[in-house]
């Protein structure tokens, strides 16, 4: 008779096996998924996968789309530690191209070398001010922070739409919702002539660093683990909460907002109605992935980045939907939390009878 | 004793052979042989951990063992389930009381009865009546649950026993919740049972409290059976040297000391409670002196948690002009400025709240030791570790090393770490709750012994503790808190467990009322 029994301690084992075992699940679903549209499933999951990473030009593709991935999931595994469950990184990141574009549009003309950073901090304090709303009232009234922080993507999301075709719409642009186009001033300068990685990436990876710098090196650090690991053990130990609770949201709102300046200042140029395919939801599922360690992010992000990828790729060269990523997104979660079960439960086949 | 005596020659009630249990990693019963007679009080004596809640939790049928048999009346028996076991005529009362607060205690005691018993008994309300009135339980059978104290709750549970003619009565760690007048009620109504014939297994730490009611007395360590032996004929302090196993030397009597600079005090602290099931704290005065220990009696659940809470600083809200630390105004800082100022906290929780479970003992002791280890924001974890390892060893904590988890050290070796911890801080004044509950004797004694080494540095010492013995022993000062009130202070020499014991069930409430309104 099979029984699910407590572990005695969590298995590390399982901590990072089960990462790895989601994605063998999700592979084996997206192989059952691609067999029953009648595409080759092998093909298909060559094309998902293998192609993103298959020449120079589609590696910089993934490490475009790894850029914002990378910063919300940073700053969402930050909250995620010290129990905040921030689901607003989406929006905090459409702020932030919002702010962003505001300031970049003040530089069209301009040749001023203080045009990208006054867009990049435009960016990255608008996401700040986006994430101090439902902090504010998680703080002082105790409101559920994921209520609050997904009805804000929305306002986000709807704030942007009205900008780009009210106060932000580029005057000689024929009536299109879109903002001009930013200055070279303004524009993220890019790496290497062949691709369009950017230096928003290489910010998102020194980020990440600096953020497991955070964790591990500082009393700062220490205090956010204890809070989320055990609350009533740093209240007794004297801690900040509400301080905390500032903290590790105000930075995920500077990271998801330099996420989004970066996205409208980098591979776009302009303030559009559609910068984000989702990034700041796809975030959760990095955070996780990388176990809430921004070290695991990095990791994490390069696959969901080649998912992102290999979804555009597949619907060029196979015709499938790309609604499949989202798919694959989703169904990835949903295993990587299953297996997550395993860490703390293990399966027993026992020999005693019990009836 | 002589009932037992007498039916020496009859069979035994309950004998266990050889009874093994595993768990994984751990041989939690090893080859433990018992015997209970009719009417024999036998205790079941250990320290954490030694074995003693497998045993008798594979007598209630709760645990199946791996090997071994047990024996009822002379019959191999096998127990697979509690109703199996309340079958036979087995009855438990558990240390936490399984009670619904919203029924009446007739109806608590028919839920865990078959039909065919119910049949049997006919009126139940009756039968509960005539019990109460017959062993002196004074449970009436319509109360509700919720408006009954801990003492009558457990005479429920009892109650619920014997309605059902039980013949064995196991008692997991009884007295713990109890007044000392409580307690005596207790031995009245186990004596009267054991002279009717029913057997009872009684499973305790406060040693005086076997020698003066139990017959024999099973001692387990380490899972293995170690010895028996005739509490009567024994003093607490042999029998503790058989369970602890070394020459543990027992607390003995030591020096009261008394301060005379007052260091903290509390001036008319009025609290409303923050929970709905919270104590609300009514005018508490008291001053804690250098160099003392104020121990603090009572009940749990009459404000103790309150109380701490809002001298921590854990629960947030100011007050201004209550408390007073050196001079200055305690109230309206924060935990983390309170620990500053040199207040220390043992809290009663040792994991989820004095320690972190999943974390290692080094982050452990960060936790609320930070002084020196972090500079401009960084944490050194090399002098972290090193001082860890240094509390480890001066404690004798028994552990792998400052690696561990705290969750991976028994409740008694974490306990030595969180007093060295908070002890380690030098502090001014020591809040500590429970400081023994839960911990082997040889724990205890370090315990013991580290809090009064800080006593005589100078530091005072809120010891706050339900353990009334524990406080006699430790407490230069005493006080009882009943319902958020706190009685008189007085020195341990001018009182008497009995003055105590009063003052823990009110009696000082009434008295302190009319004196106030006279002055």
């Amino acid at each position: 008779m099979i029984r699910v029994q407590a572990r005695t301690e969590p298995s590390t084992l399982m901590t990072f096996a089960s990462p790895l075992l989601a994605i063998m699940l999700t592979l084996i679903f997206g192989s059952i998924l691609f067999s029953a549209l009648d595409k080759d499933p092998i093909q298909a999951l060559h094309v998902l996968l293998v192609l993103p990473l298959s020449d120079a030009y589609n590696i910089s593709e993934m490490l475009v789309k790894m850029g914002p991935l990378l910063l919300c999931a940073v700053g969402l595994s930050l909250c995620y530690r010290a129990n905040m469950w921030n689901i607003g990184a989406e929006g905090q990141l459409l702020a932030g191209a919002l702010g962003g574009s505001a300031v970049a549009l003040m530089f069209v003309d301009s040749e001023s070398f203080m045009a990208m950073p006054l867009t990049l901090l435009g960016g990255i304090l608008s996401g700040m001010a986006w994430a101090a709303i439902p902090t504010y009232l998680k703080v002082k009234f105790n409101s559920n922070l994921i209520l609050t922080t997904i009805m804000l993507n929305y306002i986000a999301l709807y704030l942007l739409i009205w900008a780009v075709h009210g106060p932000l719409r580029d005057p000689d642009g024929f009536g299109f919702p879109e903002s001009a186009l930013f200055s070279d001033a303004t524009l993220l300068p890019v790496l290497s002539d062949s691709g369009r990685v950017h230096l928003g990436v290489v910010l998102a990876v020194l980020l990440a660093l600096f953020a497991w710098f955070i964790l591990s090196k500082t009393h700062l650090g220490f205090k956010i683990r204890v809070y989320g690991a055990d609350e009533p053990a740093a209240t007794y130990a004297g801690y900040n909460a509400k301080g905390i609770s500032w903290f590790v949201m105000l930075f995920a709102g500077a990271l998801a907002g330099l996420a989004g300046v970066s996205e409208v200042a980098g591979p776009i140029g302009q303030l559009t109605p559609n910068i984000s395919p989702g990034y700041g939801y796809s975030a959760i599922i990095v955070a996780y992935l990388g176990r809430l360690h921004p070290a695991g992010a990095i990791i994490a992000s390069v696959f969901l980045a080649i998912l992102y990828m290999g979804g555009d790729l597949a619907q060029i060269e196979m015709g499938i939907p790309i609604a499949v990523v989202g798919m694959f997104q989703g169904v990835l979660l949903f295993f990587l939390l299953a297996c997550d079960f395993f860490i703390r439960y293990r399966v027993v086949s026992s020999r005693e009878n019990m009836a | 004793m002589s009932e037992t005596l007498k039916k020496q020659n009859s069979k035994p009630r309950l004998e266990l052979l050889n009874i093994t249990k595993q768990y994984p990693g751990c041989l939690a019963n090893d080859q433990i042989c018992m015997t209970l007679m009719p009417g024999e009080i036998h205790a079941l004596l250990g320290e954490n951990g030694a074995g003693k809640s497998t045993l008798v939790k594979t007598i209630y049928g709760v645990v199946s063992p791996d090997s071994g048999q047990i024996l009822w009346d002379g019959h191999e028996v096998d127990i697979k389930s509690p109703s199996k076991a309340r079958d036979l005529g087995i009855g438990m009362v558990f240390q936490h009381f399984s009670l619904f607060e919203t029924l009446t205690v007739a109806q608590n005691i028919e839920l865990c009865l078959s039909p065919a018993q119910l049949v049997a008994i006919g009126n139940l309300a009756e039968r509960i009546t005539k019990l109460s009135q017959d062993y002196g339980l004074n449970v009436d059978p319509n109360r509700y649950v919720h408006s009954l104290s801990i003492g009558e709750r457990q005479r429920v549970e009892i109650m619920r026993c014997l309605v059902q003619s039980v013949k064995l009565l196991i008692l997991d760690e009884p007295t713990s919740v109890l007044t000392p007048q409580e307690v005596a009620g207790l031995f009245d109504v186990l004596r009267q049972l054991s002279d009717e014939g029913c057997s009872i297994l009684f499973i305790s730490h406060k040693l005086h409290e076997v020698t003066e009611i139990c017959h024999n007395a099973t001692i387990l360590r380490g899972g293995k059976f170690v010895g028996d032996c005739q509490p009567a004929q024994e003093t607490p302090a042999t029998i503790a040297k058989m369970m602890v196993g070394d020459l543990a030397e027992q607390d003995a009597g030591y020096e009261k000391a008394y301060g005379e600079d007052v260091i903290f005090s509390a001036h008319s602290l009025n609290l409303a409670a923050k929970h709905p099931f919270g104590t609300s704290l009514k005018n508490i005065n008291f001053e804690l002196l250098k160099g003392e220990i104020l121990g603090i009696a009572g009940v749990a659940g009459n404000g103790q948690e309150e109380l701490m809470s809002i001298i921590s600083g854990e629960d947030n809200r100011s007050l201004k002009g209550v408390f007073t630390l050196d001079d200055q105004d305690l109230g309206t800082l924060s935990a983390g400025a309170r620990r500053r100022n040199g207040l220390a906290y043992v809290p009663e929780e040792r994991l989820g709240r004095g320690a972190v479970p999943e974390m290692s003992l080094s982050e452990n002791t960060l936790l609320t030791h930070s002084r020196g280890f972090v500079k401009s924001g960084l944490v050194n974890w090399k002098a972290v570790k090193s001082y860890a390892k240094q509390l480890i060893s001066q404690y004798n904590v028994k552990c792998h090393g400052e690696f561990s988890e705290a969750k991976s050290l028994s409740g008694g070796n974490l306990q030595k770490f969180i007093m060295g911890r908070e002890i380690g801080q030098n502090p001014k004044v020591l809040i500590c709750a429970h400081p023994t509950w839960g911990v082997d004797v040889g724990a205890a004694l370090a315990i013991h012994q580290a809090l009064l080494a800080l006593r005589d540095q100078g530091a005072a010492i809120l010891l706050i503790s339900e353990d009334i013995d524990e406080l006699f022993l430790l407490a230069d000062r005493m006080a009882a808190v009943c319902d958020g009130h706190l009685s008189p202070v007085v020195r341990t020499e001018k009182t008497s467990i009995d003055q105590i014991g009063q003052w823990m069930a009110g009696t000082f409430i009434n008295a302190n009322d009319s004196a106030e309104a006279t002055a």
